[in-house]
Formats: structure tokens, C-alpha cells, sequence
């Protein structure tokens, strides 16, 4: 089960991503071994596991942060592994970070123009655009404040807004929902629904708030110890023993 | 709320600015030659601090040997017109092609072998040192001994050659901290000026939202040397003189990021309102030494110190952005943005 590689890539017209075979060490530390899965055009998938699973690095290898030493990533088809994170965003990978990075000098409203000059020729456009989603994040009371006076559901807020303002094809959102109240968990559920329903706009995310993946994902892919360790619709995969104990324990069982 | 005062009616800030440049543009009809030629020393360090600043401020680039592109800058304009007579005018394509070039040779060192942070502010400092240690031992254009120019002829303005008197330089060093002060202004509003900012902020986040950082370090650090060899232009054709171990000299390189932090890093105000503060008080202190008949040696260098020791401990966000508040010039400032 532990991520062989996909015997037949083949049938995978429909996937917006790919992920075959990709490993991480990280001086000795097998982060991510042999990883692979799909992430299906208009889907929305869960990456779960427990503290330290590597779904962060998967997220860093997809996003071009590190390169893979084995295996191939897919966007569209095309083959990204090796690219600069510059250039998978330019091919249509947005990517929010668990720490958040936001530009602290800058303004709520600015930082998100920054990602919404990827897809306009002109400042002005941007800012129109940028308007209008951070508006959609429920940021806009707060759209002229300093990014570094935010709260931090604020600044996972800009994440995404500043993310989606690049007009990506694929979201990658790196525990978007952490540290949000329940009805603001179901408020961005709702958000990310909604942007899926209506744009097509595909999401891989990666989230402990297992209400919100529930809510979202139709398929969900369980990584422990660096390995795919279950894959499934999300009901199914928390029945599984296998995932039971690495989130549990064995003696749990 | 990008340009708050570039829409509609002329802003507060505007009417102030234009009364500001009116003040300066007659201030020679009524000052005397010392004024002016302090005048003139506020201009050149405005003009270079706010190229500086571009770097470090907009897009958090240190660099600590800036004096290398004064240098250059002067040197090669100055080499030209007293080997071959060419005007300064045409003599800057050169120092900005050089200045520009050298620039680039330092830019792609490091952002191609990710040398970041202090590292690239050491990297700056040693090219300084290179050309400090190359120049003095250039014989064809003067080494160790020193490169002059033919002294000005006071009586007749030539703008051409760029010989005249104070007063014409008064007015070219005007225009060129006018100059880069809206090429600054305009920039930040373009897309450049957003990307830059990004990076400064962070370029891990910068990078995922599709910018290319090696492409937007090497613009401005490009630009920065550029804008900054025009000054050495103008202080080579200004001073008559030009040796090695001033003008690359380390203390020239601290000396003009003075302004810009003490008036406030990555605003457009502080390179200008620093030069004023510093060069004005300096030359004030020195008037008082004169009166009092003291004459200590490094006077103003300890004095630069105090002024440094000041603002960080303080001001740590320089002069400027207090400032506005006070005067209600703010506008996006007052949220503890970066300054415009």
C-alpha cells in the first residue's frame, strides 16, 4: 500500500495533479518517501496525518520549494518538479503557508494586489481585483490596516486571499482553519465550497480540523511517517485501522 | 487610497510641496555662497540616499559600498571629458553604463549564489574596496596622486561642460533630487514597486506568488547603481577633484546611507529630510566650533554618531514618519505602513 508508484498513469487525463514516487530526506530524515496520489481537475482533496507526517513537505516538493530526489509532479501534464516556486505559480499553483509569511509592512489590500499582479497587465486591474477578493475573505474592514497588526485567523484570512488573488487553477492550503472558531471554520468551508461550485477551482489542502475536511474533501489521502498510508473518500478512511493507529496509537485499539 | 494625492483636487501634501520647490528654486536669488554650497550638499545627499534607499528600503537590499558607483560614476565622466573633451551629458551614459554594469556583476553574484543579508552587504563593501584599490594604482587617470579637473571659470556658466558656479550646480542637483524623487514615487506605484516591497517583506511569500526574485533584486540593485553613478557625475564636475582613497573610500559609503536612515528607511521623505537634518545641523556644530574657536578633529563624524545613536534609539523608524504624523501629511502612514 505504502505509495507504490501508480502502475498506470495513463487514465489520469482528468488529474490536475500528479504526484508519483516523490521523496524528501532531510539529512537522514526520510520526510517524504515515495509519495503518490492525484488530485482530479475540479476536485477538492485532504491531505491528513498526524504532527510530523511530511504534509508539509509534500506541500514544499509540489510548490517547488524543495526539489523531489525521486518520483514526478504533474500540473496539467506537465512535468513542474525542478521548477522554481515562481514558476509553478505562474503555471497555476496557489499555495498558502502553515506559517504564515504575510507582508507585514504592507496593507491587507496591498499584499493581495502583489498576488493579483500575477494575472493583470496593469497595477489598477489588480487593485480592483484584489478589492473584490478581499472582500470575499471578509477582510475588507481591515483592508488598509498593516498585514502585521492582523490577528492570526486574519493573517490565514490573507493567506488564502492573497493566494487565490493570483487566479490559481490549483489552491494548496496548508492549515488554513487552525486556530478559527467553529462558525468561522464553517464560514471558509462555505468560502472554499462556494469558490469550488462556481470557478471549478480545484483544492488540495492540508488540515487537522477534521470538521472542515469532512465538510470538504472528497477524497482524502492519509500520510504517516513520510508514506501514504491510506486513500479514500473520507468516512471510509477513518475507519481504517491502519489510520486509527498511527493517529491513536496501537494500543488504543 | 494607492495615490491618495494624485486623484482629484491638489491634496494638502501637493500644495505644501510645490510651495516647498518654489522656496528652493528662488533661494539663490537670496542667499549667500556659503548657503548655497550647503544647499548643494543637502541636494547631493538626498539624491544619492534616495537612490541608496531604492535598494535597501524598497527592496531590502543592503548595500554598504554605494560609494563604488559614485566613484565610478565620477571617475568615468571625468575621464572622458578631460581625455576627449566630451561633455559631462554624454560622458553619464558611460558612468551609468558602468555604474549599471558593475551593479549587475555584484547582483548576480549574489542572488546567483543566494549570498543574502550581511553577506551581500560584505560583497558590496569589497567591490568598493576593489575599485578603491584598482583606482590608486590607474595611472591614466591619475592613481594614488589624485585626478583633477580644469578649474571652473566662476564668471561664465557653462552647462554644457558643467563649469560654473555654485549656483548652477545648486540647480542641477535640484532637478535631480526633484527628479528621483518622483521616479521613486512613480515607481512604487507600479508593479516593480509592489514586487520589490514583497520581497523585502518576504521572499519565500514573494517567490510563491509568482514573482521572480532574481529578476527584481538585479532591477534595483541596477537601478540603484545607475541613479547613483549620476551623482558621482555631478560631484566630480562640482569638486575638480577625484582620489581613490576618498571617494571609494568606506566612510563615503556610510556617510551617504546617513540620510536615509535617519530620515526613515523605505520612505520617499526620509532621504530628503535626513539630508537636511544631518548637513544642517552638521554645518551648524561647525559654525559653533568656529565661534568658540575649538578645533577638534572628527567632530563630525562623533556628531553623525550621536545623530545615528539617536534616531535608532528613539526614532528607529527615522524622522520622517513621526514627522508627517505631526504635520498631518500621513496619509498612509498613519496605520504604520511604509512611508510614501
Amino acid at each position: 500500500m505504502a505509495g507504490a508508484p501508480r502502475a498506470n498513469p495513463g487514465t489520469s487525463m482528468a488529474a490536475l495533479l500528479e504526484i508519483a514516487g516523490i521523496s524528501k530526506r532531510f539529512s537522514g530524515l526520510k520526510a517524504v518517501q515515495n509519495v503518490s496520489f492525484e488530485v482530479p481537475e475540479g476536485a477538492i482533496v485532504g491531505l491528513i496525518g498526524p504532527n510530523g507526517a511530511g504534509k508539509t513537505t509534500c506541500f514544499n516538493l509540489i510548490a517547488g520549494v524543495y526539489r523531489p530526489e525521486a518520483g514526478e509532479i504533474r500540473l496539467a501534464g506537465r512535468r513542474i518538479d525542478g521548477w522554481r516556486p515562481d514558476q509553478i505559480c505562474r503555471a497555476g499553483l496557489g499555495r498558502t503557508f502553515q506559517l504564515v509569511k504575510p507582508f507585514a509592512g504592507l496593507t491587507v489590500l496591498e499584499n493581495v494586489v502583489v498576488g493579483a499582479l500575477k494575472q493583470c497587465r496593469s497595477v489598477r486591474a489588480a487593485e480592483a481585483i484584489a478589492a473584490q477578493v478581499v472582500e470575499q475573505l471578509g477582510l475588507k474592514s481591515k483592508c488598509h490596516e498593516p498585514a502585521g497588526s492582523l490577528t492570526l485567523p486574519d493573517r490565514k484570512r490573507l493567506e488564502v486571499a492573497r493566494a487565490l488573488a493570483t487566479a490559481p487553477r490549483i489552491l494548496l492550503l496548508d492549515e488554513v482553519m487552525a486556530g478559527l472558531r467553529p462558525t468561522e471554520t464553517d464560514r471558509m468551508v462555505g468560502l472554499f465550497k462556494d469558490l469550488n461550485a462556481r470557478l471549478g477551482l480545484t483544492i488540495l489542502l492540508i488540515e487537522h480540523v477534521m470538521r472542515a475536511v469532512m465538510a470538504l474533501s472528497r477524497q482524502v489521502v492519509v500520510l504517516h511517517h513520510g508514506q501514504v498510508i491510506a486513500t479514500g473518500p473520507p468516512g471510509e478512511v477513518t475507519r481504517d485501522p491502519a489510520v486509527l493507529e498511527c493517529y491513536l496509537g496501537e494500543d488504543a485499539l | 487610497m494607492r495615490a491618495p494625492w494624485l486623484d482629484g483636487a491638489p491634496s494638502r501634501e501637493i500644495i505644501l510641496l510645490c510651495l516647498l520647490l518654489a522656496a528652493l528654486i528662488l533661494f539663490p536669488a537670496l542667499a549667500n555662497d556659503y548657503l548655497i554650497t550647503v544647499l548643494i550638499l543637502i541636494f547631493y545627499f538626498a539624491y544619492v540616499g534616495q537612490a541608496w534607499n531604492l535598494m535597501m528600503g524598497f527592496a531590502g537590499q543592503l548595500s554598504l559600498g554605494h560609494a563604488l558607483y559614485v566613484g565610478l560614476g565620477a571617475y568615468a565622466a571625468a575621464a572622458l571629458y578631460v581625455h576627449f573633451g566630451i561633455s559631462p551629458w554624454l560622458g553619464l551614459w558611460a558612468s551609468v553604463a558602468v555604474a549599471a554594469t558593475t551593479g549587475a556583476l555584484i547582483g548576480f553574484l549574489a542572488f546567483r549564489f543566494g549570498v543574502a543579508g550581511v553577506y551581500f552587504a560584505i560583497l558590496t563593501i569589497a567591490f568598493a574596496e576593489f575599485a578603491r584599490l584598482a583606482f590608486d594604482h590607474w595611472s591614466w587617470v591619475g592613481g594614488s596622486a589624485g585626478f583633477f579637473l580644469p578649474v571652473a571659470n566662476y564668471a561664465k556658466n557653462d552647462l554644457i561642460n558643467l563649469r560654473g558656479s555654485p549656483t548652477m550646480f545648486y540647480y542641477v542637483l535640484l532637478a535631480m533630487t526633484v527628479g528621483a524623487f518622483l521616479l521613486c514615487h512613480a515607481l512604487l506605484r507600479s508593479r516593480a514597486g509592489y514586487y520589490w516591497l514583497a520581497i523585502r517583506e518576504s521572499p519565500e511569500a514573494a517567490q510563491a506568488l509568482g514573482i521572480n526574485l532574481f529578476r527584481y533584486r538585479m532591477s534595483v540593485v541596477v537601478l540603484s547603481a545607475a541613479m547613483t553613478s549620476l551623482g558621482g557625475v555631478v560631484f566630480a564636475f562640482y569638486y575638480n577633484n577625484l582620489f581613490p582613497e576618498q571617494v571609494f573610500h568606506i566612510s563615503r559609503s556610510i556617510e551617504l546611507i546617513l540620510a536615509p536612515i535617519i530620515g526613515g528607511i523605505g520612505t520617499l521623505f526620509g532621504p530628503i529630510i535626513g539630508a537636511f537634518l544631518l548637513t544642517a545641523l552638521a554645518e551648524g556644530l561647525d559654525a559653533i566650533m568656529r565661534a568658540v574657536g575649538l578645533d577638534v578633529p572628527g567632530m563630525k563624524q562623533i556628531f553623525y554618531g550621536v545623530c545615528l545613536l539617536v534616531v535608532v534609539l528613539f526614532l528607529p523608524d527615522g524622522v520622517w514618519p513621526p514627522l508627517a504624523k505631526l504635520l498631518r501629511l500621513d496619509g498612509r502612514r498613519a496605520q504604520g505602513q511604509p512611508g510614501y
